[in-house]
């Protein structure tokens, strides 16, 4: 068994509240010098026997139809070593 | 004979009951559909009510977008043939089934919004909202913490240039909708998506206004003398 990680984020032009939210506290915490927080979403996912390439391209298509809404987010895909 | 018109249920919908009940007031049959039957039950229209079907996980109507009875959904609502009205949650659902476009995201607020909306309803050509007058306002139910709609300006463009908005927020921006969307169609105009429930405005007795009907009494107008909507 392997590990995939496939990490989404809200694409660059879509306003994030949240990451907002979190920067704001930060300097509310007096963490200095954070200029700007954007959350996303990793997701750990285990398959079968050996990471080969016709692995990774099912975690990417699993990626692009129900992970990430690829309207509003960018996914990449990664073996976990 | 009287039109049928479905009510899905998903493990999480809040709000099925009050479509019911909608569909009923306004003269037609509900019928309740199962999201884990792949079967439509001959149905004449949809309606995908509100809730947070799944529990909102991954994404709001995420899941929900791949349930059996979507199967069927998806290819009717498609073509054409098939109305389809989600609200609230039903909205994000029929986005993530790519039957509209866009998507919904995070109130820019943070905070869940629970109020009365004014709204306008910018256009009758589609399957729900015939019965209602261009430029008609009226007052709803919003009560949504994703409901703030974004596409990229393309999209956005494309919408209002092939007269796509169905209704849009008056008064203060409630979520930080692009260009204050609170409802769209697809090309055909069989398929509406908004995020404020019509179906809470039916009544006097619990509504702030009964000017939501006009939703379902439109669809059996359509379904009357089956007119293609956007005609």
């Amino acid at each position: 068994m392997a590990r995939v990680v496939v990490d989404v984020m809200l694409k660059p032009e879509i306003l994030d509240p949240q990451g907002q939210a979190i920067a704001g506290a930060c300097s509310r915490l007096g963490f200095e010098g954070i200029e700007q927080v954007r959350q996303g979403k990793r997701f750990e996912v285990e398959v079968e026997g050996e990471v080969d390439e016709a692995a990774l391209a099912g975690v990417r298509r699993l990626a692009e139809t129900v992970l990430a809404n690829t309207v509003i987010e960018d996914f990449s895909v990664r073996v976990d070593s | 004979m009287t039109a049928r018109v479905g009510v899905v249920t998903f493990p999480g919908s809040l709000d099925d009951k009050d479509a019911a009940r909608a569909v009923a007031l306004a003269g037609a049959e509900p019928v309740s559909l199962w999201h884990g039957d792949a079967d439509l039950r001959g149905v004449d229209a949809v309606v995908l009510p509100g809730g947070f079907s799944y529990g909102d996980y991954l994404r709001c109507g995420a899941i929900a977008s791949f349930a059996p009875l979507m199967s069927e959904l998806v290819p009717a609502a498609r073509s054409g043939a098939l109305p389809v009205l989600g609200i609230c949650n039903g909205f994000q659902i029929l986005c993530e089934s790519h039957l509209l476009p866009g998507a919904l995201t995070r109130n820019s607020s943070l905070r869940f919004v629970n109020r009365e909306q004014r709204l306008r309803v910018e256009t009758t050509a589609t399957a729900w909202t015939r019965d209602y007058t261009e430029g008609q306002e009226i007052l709803v139910v919003l009560k949504s913490g994703e409901g703030s709609y974004v596409a990229d300006e393309a999209t956005l463009d494309a919408l209002e240039a092939q007269n796509r908005v169905v209704v849009r927020y008056l008064d203060s921006d409630p979520n930080g909708s692009r260009r204050g969307i609170a409802g769209i169609t697809n090309e055909h105009g069989n398929v509406v998506g908004l995020m404020p429930h019509p179906e809470h405005a039916v009544e006097a007795l619990t509504g702030p206004s009964t000017e939501g009907l006009g939703f379902f009494t439109s669809i059996l107008a359509r379904l009357g003398d089956k007119t293609p909507a956007g005609v």
